[in-house]
């Protein structure tokens, strides 16, 4: 993360005027001058990856939420036109329910991506208040702050989503809290390091002088000048919980029948590998790489073209 | 170097004190508490009273807890009745094996990960770079359980080379004398830490041939081969210690998940078992005792790093 470090150092150089990446622009706080946007958003779309990456995640939408309008299929109730090979009106086959493959990929990643959007957002935001307040306090605070994140940064996540998976029984908002409850510690760290550097800054001093709260200090200075580090991390924060809920899915502790899922689908279709029904393992683990894949591409793309822009300053 | 260590290790005890407070939050969180998490979802309310004044449950909660980490200090980490065994015997057959699969995978992954990062590292923005970083990218973003399904596919349906099941038995000795079924397993998890080691140790080796002392180093007029494994080759070493601790929790999900796809008999399997089992008295005895496996795995990496580079204990 030193580059992105860096990032701020050459922001505030600016004779202390303080420009934040992506401005609010209100009350002339932090905001960006558009010149600098435009080149932030200029490096990223030169980036072909970054386009591949956006294309994919628009592709991924429209076939989850679009493609059951067009592609009507039967995806509650079972019949007996079970594991059937594709051909014959069904694109990809039918499993072992004798469900429609390729609509149950649509309604299934509808689950993934709403998981995967809501735990990035709650999950961020519970992160960057309180790595923003436990860096901007500073002292016992802080120290007390961060021995709660390390101690449960020790255990790993899946496991505790595994204990709390067992124990209550999960619906699609359960699923959400509880993902997001293990989801922000790496964005808490981050922004914490980030307000641990801002705080010290002439202009959040300056801010104190002229007798603004710490409440604006967080929310108008420091949270929007460790923008970069918080957007980068929130679109890794989506392809992650897509990932921890197909695991979980796997394992059988996901969402219960006839909710859909990538996971689930492939957990239903292991049953049947060595039967050769290729078409309950390929497509919705190909759905589930291309997904990730995309937001790890497009995370990548941000992150290099903030660095760019300070290499081109 | 002294200050260092007391500074670091008081760290841990305080963050050992935080995953015991977890552990007993966790189990207080159970509907109806411990006491029906043991007895089972029928209990008479008579019968938790019962319960719970027999084993102090009824006592303020704070005692409760210290009793319950003093029971922890002991090693007692609980019964599961499920099992009808102590946690302790059940770890004590379980963890041996699950540790032999995970550090031959940390061995094997780091072996192939340390060369291919430098290797990429030293022929960056190159045909050989992209393609190494493509792979390590594509297995990065891959559920490792639908890596492991994949590789079942290929080698144990297909090909008939390797049996699709991790070997089977109670003790170590049928674990190791049975390589040809550890192979899948081992390759899944050597795959799955791979794709992060390499990306590290890349940019490690990057940023270790920017220093100065390998500019002075040409300068001198030494060979590419002394200036890369004299110069360059320690310094970007130094951080896989580090690395090492720090991918002990993912390491250790993604042996559970492994561990569950090849039906190996370890601890992971043991616990995605106990929570299909409602096994609750296993389930926290294991997150116990993988928290404080990590922590000190943690300590000894910090430890290790401070002892190749004094850099860092005085900082």
């Amino acid at each position: 993360m030193s580059k992105i470090d860096d990032l701020d150092e050459g922001l505030s150089g600016e004779g202390g005027d303080n420009n934040g990446i992506i401005g609010s622009n209100s009350g002339g706080e932090a905001h960006a001058s558009g010149s600098q946007l435009k080149l932030i958003v200029q490096t990223f779309l030169e980036n072909k990856l970054a386009i591949v990456g956006i294309a994919l995640v628009i592709i991924a939408v429209l076939f989850c939420f679009v493609g059951p309008l067009f592609y009507h299929t039967n995806q509650v109730t079972t019949s007996y036109n079970i594991t059937q090979a594709p051909g014959h009106g069904h694109p990809l086959g039918t499993d072992q329910n004798g469900y429609d493959v390729l609509g149950r990929l649509m309604v299934g990643g509808q689950s993934s991506l709403e998981i995967g959007f809501s735990v990035a957002i709650i999950a961020t935001i519970i992160g960057v208040l309180y790595g923003a307040i436990a860096g901007f306090i500073g002292g016992v605070v802080d120290t007390i702050m961060m021995r709660v994140v390390d101690t449960l940064l020790s255990i790993p996540t899946l496991l505790l989503l595994i204990f709390l998976a067992a124990v209550f029984r999960p619906t699609l908002t359960l699923l959400i809290i509880v993902i997001s409850a293990v989801s922000w510690l790496s964005p808490a760290r981050l922004v914490r390091g980030e307000a641990l550097t801002l705080r010290v800054r002439d202009y959040v001093k300056a801010v104190r002088v002229m007798g603004g709260g710490s409440r604006r200090i967080i929310l108008r200075h420091i949270v929007p000048n460790a923008i970069g580090t918080i957007v980068v991390n929130a679109t890794f924060q989506i392809a992650d919980a897509i990932l921890v809920m197909a695991t979980l899915s796997y394992l059988g502790l996901g969402l219960p029948p006839p909710a859909a899922n990538w996971g689930s689908m492939l957990s239903d279709g292991v049953n049947y590998v060595y039967d050769g029904y290729w078409w309950l393992i390929y497509p919705a683990g190909i759905a589930i790489i291309l997904t990730v894949v995309a937001f790890n591409l497009i995370g990548d793309a941000i992150r290099d073209s903030l660095e760019v822009r300070l290499q081109k300053r | 170097m002294i200050a260092f260590l007391v500074k670091r290790v008081g760290q841990s005890v305080i963050v050992l004190i935080g995953v015991s407070i977890i552990a007993f939050i966790l189990e207080h969180l159970l509907p109806g508490g411990p006491a029906k998490a043991i007895l089972g979802g029928r209990a008479s309310p008579f019968q938790i009273a019962a319960f719970n004044h027999a084993n102090g449950l009824d006592k303020p909660i704070w005692e409760q807890y210290f009793v319950y980490t003093g029971n922890l200090l002991h090693g007692n980490l609980g019964r599961s009745y499920k099992l009808n065994q102590t946690v302790n015997s059940v770890l004590a057959t379980d963890l041996p094996k699950s540790i032999i699969l995970v550090g031959s995978a940390l061995i094997l992954s780091l072996i192939i990960a340390i060369p291919v990062g430098i290797f990429q590292a030293v022929r960056r923005n190159g045909i050989y770079d992209y393609a190494a970083t493509s792979v390590s990218f594509l297995l990065y973003s891959m559920p490792s359980f639908w890596l492991g399904i994949i590789l079942i596919l290929a080698f144990a349906v297909n090909l008939h080379i390797f049996p699709s099941e991790a070997p089977q038995g109670q003790t170590i000795g049928a674990i190791i004398t049975n390589p040809r079924a550890m192979f899948l397993p081992v390759i899944t998890l050597t795959l799955v830490s791979y794709a992060s080691f390499t990306r590290y140790m890349r940019s490690s080796a990057i940023e270790a041939l920017a220093q100065d002392w390998i500019r002075t180093a040409k300068a001198k007029g030494l060979s590419q081969r002394v200036i890369l494994f004299k110069h360059m080759l320690r310094n970007a070493l130094i951080p896989i210690a580090t690395l090492v601790g720090l991918s002990l929790p993912s390491l250790i999900t993604a042996g559970v998940v492994t561990e569950s796809v090849f039906n190996f008999p370890g601890t992971g399997f043991r616990f995605i078992n106990a929570a299909n089992t409602e096994d609750y008295p296993l389930l926290l005895g294991i997150i116990i005792v993988i928290g404080v496996m990590t922590v000190v795995g943690n300590l000894l990496a910090d430890i290790t790093y401070a002892v190749l580079d004094p850099r860092v204990r005085y900082r």
